[in-house]
């Protein structure tokens, strides 16, 4: 029972496309991009809620929501697995964040994605397909696709035929049950909404002449003012900041993490190259290890630039540049220069003292020099790791190597 | 101080299917009984802000839906006429234990009350509201002026849906002028409302017409419909020859698809009604059943009982044409009949017509006990002949009371106009209602208090 306005006959949009990229393996350091077709997109009203209580044998009913606009995105079958539907929903997300049309939270139904399934031999057509409802998460998704091939595959290998029914995800069990179906084939008895005017998509070419243009709705006036879509946003990091493809994506993924690495790079002398490694690795471990978001991190942008400083002037060895971070993290407010200083992690600048320090391993390592001088160069670093934890850390590893070698040809 | 507006101290009437805040909105259902509504209607705040006074809600057709005023939860509508000397003098009682009691007439509908409230002095104006004709019938029987205004140029926002596609706000007044003014206070685009027009509305004073002669009226012949009564039809005559007397060109020229405006308005009108209709749930407000064993079964008992069997027979109907299997056949196909009706009047306009002359109603008022004796559904279907295409066609026509039937009962006569041209429209029925000079009604008490000011209305009239 009710009332609902949907775009049935008419949708705003059909025949579009959306790119999106994958990992071929698991190490992001191959991406491909893949298109999934658009078929339509549609405007509708939200409908109010139903809540079953069974216990007290009563329904209640939530309106919040009820007559919300709603856009009704219709993808054509062209992803083959739960992972593509994943990054394409992903790039759809981002998308309608960047545009602020929905924040597209999906645990807060801000963004709600139903699944169709089906499976085929190649060649063959197109399996019955089943709906697959209740995914609150990406990661659901990609789950709940799997799962729901998987369970089409054995259903059909053993002789079993596929309904054409509306599944639900149950992400505790993670698999997919029939849903309790209440509403059969339902005829709506829809009908133009009358207190609607048809609307009517201009653009600049087709805009009648002396048209207030606050009336009308020009496609091309709004085309003109989008913000930078992800996809540009990703290519202009990779030429702006020389990064990898696979790190642009990383970068936009995370809220707020493109900004940080930005105001990062702005305030260091080190290359965005080198600095992007810290953010990926380093920054951003350390945030999903506490499950903290870009915003709520202790160290701010200007204090990892502080330290990369250090690091780029060779004052203190990438490892001790770590070991900071790592006190930094605390968010006991110290900089970085401060913990250096407590923790005694400068590296060591008295060139006399490390060569005292390189003859000491030399001369405590007989074998390996002999292996060394036979012209196997790879135990090298084996000496120049006795030197580091000499030097407690504080060792400039290409000087010691330098030395090292200068002492060996000796 | 400075008067707020024109309307500044005017007393008003409202039908009670337009939202008033604070104000009980009842639409004559039990299913709005008690509902106090916690906004106004944007036409009623416009008269607000002029400064006209609230005297009341005007009783109506539950919902809006009948053409006597008759089906509402409070009863029946009362014609003022029937309690006046003019009516009291040619009825002749049937017996001496009949007296005027049962010899009352209706006022027509579905804004009886409306109508009445203006024709008994009780008010200045009134809105009411016009689907298929509810402003002009009870403006015909009840001798006032009834205009149905261009779809679109009044906002609806606040008027509780009937046919969201036909209906406008009726304004009802004892004089064209007064008409006009009312218009002036109304018209114009109100972003709450979609479908009303983006263009200024300027509101104007109506011109004293003196030269008719560059003005060409048109008589569709196919208004001489079945039932027209011998004086409707004589006095529509008249009115014709008034103009061609004074130098208009009448002519006679053809709707022809008049006759097919009543089944396509049924399909169109229980539609909209089916779907208009779903808000009513129990649920947000308004009467709610009792019932709880489920929603449905509440839904079900709410509608059950807060609805009269006029309102449910049609959203049965609406229902059934809205089906998937029908929808083509009947939905489709009325919506395809609505426009050969509206190009009909787009034609006549288009060859030279200015302004469509036509009777309101077949009749004057009847008895209530006659009335009755036919259901709602039949007595809409014959009362709304005449007045129900210019509701398909959006187009904006007029009531002008102009004479007394032999029962000393209200006749009126219809003007319709082109599109948003009211000026032309309210200037030709003020031409007319000048000449037709329509006697003020007798009423007793009104009599005894009036001093001479209602005189001079007494003298010959248009029959």
């Amino acid at each position: 029972a009710g009332y609902q306005i949907t775009q049935q006959r008419v949708p705003i949009a059909v025949n579009g496309s959306l790119s999106y990229s994958l990992c071929i393996d698991n190490k992001m350091s191959q991406m491909v991009t893949k298109t999934v077709r658009i078929k339509q997109i549609q405007l509708e009203q939200d409908s109010g809620k139903s809540l079953h209580d069974d216990t007290r044998s009563q329904t209640l009913v939530d309106l919040n929501r009820a007559g919300v606009g709603l856009m009704e995105v219709v993808m054509e079958p062209d992803m083959c697995c739960g992972e593509e539907a994943a990054a394409a929903v992903r790039e759809l997300q981002l998308i309608l964040q960047t545009l602020g049309s929905s924040q597209a939270v999906m645990a807060e139904g801000q963004l709600r994605v139903d699944a169709n399934v089906s499976v085929h031999h190649p060649g063959d057509p197109y399996g019955v397909r089943t709906e697959v409802k209740n995914i609150n998460s990406i990661r659901f998704l990609a789950k709940a696709v799997d799962y729901e091939i998987q369970r089409q595959i054995e259903e059909l290998e053993n002789g079993g035929t596929i309904l054409n029914e509306t599944r639900a995800f149950d992400s505790k069990l993670g698999c997919t049950v029939p849903m309790r179906d209440k509403e059969g084939k339902q005829d709506y008895r829809f009908m133009p909404e009358p207190n609607l005017p048809p609307l009517i998509l201009y653009d600049a070419k087709s805009l009648p002449a002396n048209m207030n243009h606050q009336q009308v709705v020009n496609v091309d006036w709004i085309h003109e003012r989008l913000p930078d879509l992800p996809s540009v946003k990703r290519a202009r990091l990779v030429e702006r900041y020389g990064i990898l493809p696979e790190h642009s994506f990383t970068l936009l993924n995370e809220d707020g993490l493109t900004e940080f690495f930005e105001n990062v790079v702005k305030q260091t002398q080190m290359k965005p190259k080198k600095v992007i490694g810290w953010i990926l690795q380093d920054m951003l471990s350390y945030l999903k290890q506490h499950s903290l978001t870009v915003k709520e991190s202790p160290v701010s942008s200007s204090r990892l630039a502080d330290l990369l400083n250090l690091l780029e002037k060779k004052e203190i060895s990438s490892s001790a540049a770590k070991q900071v971070l790592a006190e930094l993290w605390k968010g006991e407010g110290k900089t970085p220069l401060e913990i250096v200083k407590e923790k005694k992690l400068e590296l060591i600048q008295d060139q006399k003292e490390l060569e005292r320090i390189c003859q000491a391993v030399i001369d405590g390592q007989g074998n390996e020099v002999l292996a060394i001088k036979a012209g196997n160069h790879k135990v090298l670093n084996k000496l120049i790791g006795l030197v580091q934890r000499e030097t407690k850390g504080r060792s400039n590893p290409v000087l010691v190597k330098q030395l090292l070698e200068k002492k060996l040809s000796e | 101080g400075q008067p707020l507006g024109v309307l500044d101290g005017i007393p008003i009437a409202v039908k009670d299917n337009f939202n008033t805040a604070g104000i009980e909105t009842t639409c004559a259902s039990n299913m709005l009984k008690g509902y106090i509504s916690p906004y106004n209607a944007t036409v009623v705040q416009k008269l607000l802000d002029q400064g006209a006074v609230l005297l009341g809600k005007t009783n109506l057709d539950e919902f809006a839906m009948g053409s006597g005023s008759t089906d509402g939860v409070f009863g029946p509508v009362r014609n003022p006429w029937s309690y006046s000397r003019q009516y009291k003098e040619k009825s002749l009682p049937k017996s001496p234990s009949e007296d005027e009691e049962s010899n009352w007439v209706i006022t027509g509908g579905s804004s009886g009350g409306s109508a009445a409230a203006v024709s008994s002095f009780t008010c200045f104006a009134a809105l009411g509201s016009d689907t298929g004709g509810s402003t002009r019938n009870p403006a015909a029987h009840c001798g006032v002026v009834g205009l149905k205004p261009t779809y679109g140029l009044i906002s609806r926002h606040g008027l509780i849906p009937l046919v969201n596609s036909m209906d406008v706000p009726g304004i009802l007044t004892r004089c064209v002028d007064d008409a006009a003014v009312v218009l002036g206070s109304l018209a114009g685009h109100d972003p709450k409302d979609s479908t009303t027009i983006q263009d200024k509305f300027k509101p104007f004073e109506l011109p004293n017409l003196t030269d008719v002669s560059k003005l060409s009226i048109g008589i569709p012949k196919e208004y001489h419909a079945p039932g027209l009564s011998s004086e409707v039809l004589a006095l529509w005559s008249k009115a014709a020859d008034l103009f061609k007397d004074a130098g208009a060109k009448v002519i006679e020229v053809s709707l022809p698809h008049t006759h097919y405006s009543i089944v396509c308005y049924h399909v169109l009108c229980t539609a909209e009604v089916a779907s208009n209709m779903a808000r009513f749930d129990g649920l947000e407000y308004g009467h709610r059943s009792d019932m709880n064993k489920s929603t449905e079964s509440m839904y079900a008992a709410t509608r059950r009982e807060g609805f009269n069997d006029v309102v449910r027979g049609r959203i049965l109907s609406g229902n059934y044409f809205l089906l998937k299997q029908n929808y083509e056949n009947y939905f489709i196909k009325a919506q395809k009949v609505r426009r050969l009706i509206a190009n009909d009047f787009v034609k006549v306009f288009e060859s030279g017509v200015d302004i469509l002359l036509t009777p309101t109603t077949l009749s004057d008022a009847v008895p209530y006990v006659e009335f009755i004796k036919e259901d709602n559904r039949t007595r809409s279907a014959q009362d709304d002949i005449l007045t129900q295409a210019a509701n398909m066609a959006g187009l904006p026509a007029i009531n002008v009371p102009t004479a007394l039937s032999e029962r000393g009962l209200p006749v009126g006569l219809q003007f319709i106009g082109r599109s948003f041209q009211e000026k032309q429209l309210l200037t030709v029925a003020k031409w007319f209602e000048k000449r037709v000079k329509f006697p003020a009604i007798q009423l007793e008490e009104v009599e005894r208090h009036d001093h001479g000011v209602l005189q001079h209305q007494k003298s010959a009239s248009f029959s």
